[in-house]
């Protein structure tokens, strides 16, 4: 029977795979943004499946204020990210060192 | 045993398609992994009878969200190669924050476990029971403020992206609409009086 460790288990793999990800493609901007979207779908997950097995639908509303927040940023930060390839003509995270930070 | 096979073919090609999207040297190809993966739990959360949040997902985030990702990765030529350079100077530190993460986790999911062994198993929802429906009686009346924030939200986001890229380019023709509409006849028409000439 499935119970709710194996949806926790599957959605905390999500997650390192994406904290993963992002040690692995840190140099590229737009897979940075890609892990971060893997990182709220498994948060996402919890939120789901505890909202199931409590019988308790806060836990969904919540994933669906999640989506609205993943999808401004999603598009702000493409946006951001148009504008920085304007400007600079790449996206390696090396080259944004115009502030010396 | 029907769910217990789903779930676990569901969840082998959503971890398979997540490897996929972090080791993908095309950031194409990472796009397409993570549509898969979003599909993927899109059918988990159905397993769990959340279907307005599966619908959504699949509406919302493969077909907005993903999509705008696709074009900006196709619009952005990035160097493939030079992105993954320098991956081995930062990779003790990953594996270090791996290893962390990992074992803060399967404690709390697996040794102490919460009491979540209490919460037990999943009792089927009656067939009359309606997600979207329960989901909007919530949201419209408990949490109708937070929704209108979300709205908000989504403006707000709607004018931070068109002003973030809108460019005035120099030497571009465009009409002035304002200009046209608000032109009088005395701007364009001069009357002159002039005696007729004769016929040559």
């Amino acid at each position: 029977m499935i119970g709710l460790p194996h949806y926790l288990t599957l959605s905390a793999i999500l997650f390192l795979l994406a904290v993963a990800g992002i040690f692995i493609n840190r140099r590229n901007v737009i897979l940075l943004l890609m892990c971060i979207e893997l990182m709220l779908l498994a948060v996402n997950f919890n939120f789901v499946a505890f909202s199931r097995f409590l019988n308790n639908l806060d836990g969904q509303i919540f994933v669906f204020f999640i989506l609205t927040v993943a999808a401004a940023e999603a598009a702000i930060g493409l946006a951001i990210l148009v504008v920085l390839f304007r400007s600079k003509r790449s996206i390696d995270v090396d080259d944004l060192n115009s502030m010396k930070g | 045993m029907f769910i217990q096979i789903l779930f676990y073919v569901f969840a082998t090609v959503l971890v398979g398609a997540a490897i996929g999207v972090i080791t993908a040297r095309n950031p194409v190809h990472a796009v397409m992994y993570l549509v898969l993966a979003f599909f993927n739990s899109a059918v988990l959360w159905l397993l769990l009878e959340a279907e307005f949040l599966a619908i959504v997902l699949v509406l919302v985030y493969v077909g907005a969200v993903m999509v705008l990702f696709l074009f900006v990765v196709m619009m952005l030529d990035v160097n493939v190669e030079s992105v993954k350079s320098g991956f081995t100077r930062y990779a003790p530190l990953g594996v270090v924050v791996l290893v962390i993460i990992a074992v803060e986790l399967a404690q709390v999911i697996w040794v102490r476990h919460m009491g979540l062994r209490g919460i037990g198993e999943l009792t089927p929802l009656p067939a009359d029971y309606n997600n979207t429906r329960e989901l909007g009686l919530l949201l419209y009346t408990e949490y109708f403020y937070a929704f209108e924030l979300a709205a908000v939200i989504l403006l707000v986001a709607i004018v931070a992206a068109i002003s973030l890229t809108m460019r005035r380019r120099p030497g571009l023709k465009v009409q002035n609409i304002a200009q046209q509409v608000a032109v009088r006849r005395e701007d364009r028409v001069k009357l002159v009086k002039m005696d007729s000439e004769e016929r040559q």
